[in-house]
């Protein structure tokens, strides 16, 4: 174990791992309870243009994937909110726009194609530390706002007309948890992929409401799944020598079925 | 009377198709006003235009300085499944009031608990909402209408979901409520509302105004007749009085 610490880029995966749990555990219970599972991947995968479009010129791609994604995000927000176009069809067209651009500016820039695998599926062991400085000011920001504004979230997601008539700035509130899902999503490109960001806003999620009613217990609970897994896969990972996006998402699935599995046992242990 | 609210020739629609035109409607305290009419003739969206969820095409709202409304959404779709408890239900209904500490305060709890006992639910203040019954979430909804002690409560189709028993204590808690507060229901089901209400307001795109319940609450007891019948067009039998349109 000391022989596995001493290596930075271990320390960095843990530190990522750390914060990524706290960012996608509060965030992902929001996607989950707010049923927006497929608007984030379709967000997600739409960042892919973003990425394509900082190479072709010349940013770094991680900023270019925020800036989609939050373009994206906040669009379909908006159609949603206007109910002029099917919501889902919406969602399923910029997921593959997304796509195609990014392997479109990714193939007309110039010199070496980057690592696409990377991206795609996602490589903890590689975080480096500017990005450990942006998922940390994320995890910072999302913790902040759901301390403060808690109760104002959940009355909105649970009953959107009653929270007007309450005063409370639904619009807004909406529009700035829709940018956080975003941020979120894309932050984790780097650990876990596009294709497996997903998982991470749901599986621990899912896993966490199997014990726990409470909203505030499940955001607990789905940071601690979260960590855990993603401890569990690194290990898996690196003794194994295993991708780390799927051994992380492999192990948030093992956990999963133990949970369900002996949830009889636990529920009544555990304060839900 | 003390004038709380007033509505002036307001239209509203959806797609450039108007569903409420030249509405006027006066609300005073202790008023207990029915809205009927039938579905679709735009009860609801005059609700929504009280309560500002809604902008007018013409028109204007005229509202008492910082009136106070409760309110009980019709029964809708809202999901079941959500993580919340009913003392989290109860206490949103406070956040207009009372503003919003970033923790349940104690005071707060307290609050819900009376009002949980007012609606004939002791005892279910940490369960989560998935848990109740139809009949038990619509109790808790009316609870969070009237758990800030609104001037003015509206409630759509209350109703809808409750069991008979409760729908009898309804009426006797909207009575006792009347007392303090203007009550504005609306229901499709006249029969049920028409002895608890002290007038009526008809809404068929557009809104009469009935300044009593008596005749009606006679002539409709023996009709025993459903809302659908009663229109303010070419019917059989009318059991309001007839309008110019």
């Amino acid at each position: 174990m000391t022989d596995f610490l001493s290596y930075q880029f271990i320390v960095n995966a843990l530190l990522a791992s750390l914060f990524g749990a706290v960012t996608a555990g509060i965030m992902g219970t929001y996607v989950v309870t707010r049923r927006m599972v497929f608007i984030t991947g379709g967000v997600t995968h739409a960042s892919f243009g973003g990425l394509g479009l900082g190479y072709f010129l010349g940013i770094n791609p991680i900023v270019g994937a925020a800036g989609i994604a939050v373009i994206a995000g906040l669009s379909v927000e908006y159609f949603n909110q206007k109910r002029k176009i099917r919501e889902d069809s919406l969602i399923a067209m910029a997921w593959s726009l997304g796509m195609a651009l990014g392997i479109i500016f990714i193939f007309i820039t110039p010199g070496y194609a980057p690592n696409l695998m990377s991206y795609l599926f996602g490589s903890i062991l590689t975080v480096s530390t500017g990005d450990l400085i942006a998922m940390s000011m994320l995890m910072i920001t999302v913790s902040l706002f759901f301390i403060l504004f808690f109760r104002a979230i959940q009355y909105i997601t649970f009953d959107e007309e009653f929270a007007r008539t309450a005063g409370i700035p639904v619009n807004f509130f909406k529009y700035l948890l829709m940018v956080l899902v975003a941020l979120t999503a894309v932050i984790y490109i780097r650990v876990a992929g596009i294709i497996l960001v997903l998982s991470m806003l749901t599986i621990p999620q899912n896993t966490a409401m199997l014990l726990a009613k409470k909203l505030k217990n499940i955001i607990f609970w789905s940071v601690f799944f979260s960590f855990a897994g993603s401890i569990a896969g690194l290990l898996l990972s690196y003794y194994r020598d295993i991708p780390s996006g799927a051994s992380i998402i492999f192990s948030l699935m093992v956990i999963y079925f133990l949970i369900a599995v002996f949830k009889p046992i636990l529920r009544k242990r555990i304060k839900s | 009377m003390n004038k709380l609210l007033e509505l002036k020739n307001i239209s509203y629609g959806y797609d450039q198709q108007p569903v409420v035109e030249g509405v006027n409607l006066t609300i005073h305290d202790q008023d207990f006003i029915g809205m009927i009419g039938p579905n679709g003739g735009g009860k609801s969206t005059i609700i929504k235009v009280i309560l500002g969820l809604l902008e007018p095409w013409n028109g204007s709202v005229v509202k008492k300085e910082n009136l106070n409304i409760g309110y009980l959404p019709q029964y809708h779709k809202f999901d079941s499944k959500f993580p919340i408890t009913v003392e989290e239900v109860l206490v949103s209904g406070l956040m207009k009031t009372r503003g919003s500490a970033i923790r349940i305060t104690r005071k707060e709890k307290e609050i819900a608990r009376e009002v949980l006992k007012q609606v004939g639910l002791p005892g279910y203040i940490h369960r989560a909402i998935g848990e109740l019954s139809g009949g038990q979430m619509q109790r808790v909804f009316i609870g969070r209408a009237i758990i800030s002690q609104p001037r003015l409560l509206i409630l759509d189709e209350p109703d809808t979901y409750v069991d008979n028993r409760f729908e009898h204590e309804l009426y006797e808690l909207l009575d006792e409520i009347n007392r303090s507060t203007a009550v504005l229901l609306v229901s499709h089901d006249v029969g049920q509302i028409i002895s608890a209400v002290k007038t009526i307001a008809c809404v068929n795109r557009h809104l009469h105004y009935h300044p009593s319940n008596k005749i009606s609450n006679e002539i409709l007891a023996s009709y025993n007749c459903p809302i659908e019948l009663i229109s303010h067009g070419h019917v059989p039998h009318r059991v309001l009085k007839t309008h110019d349109d």
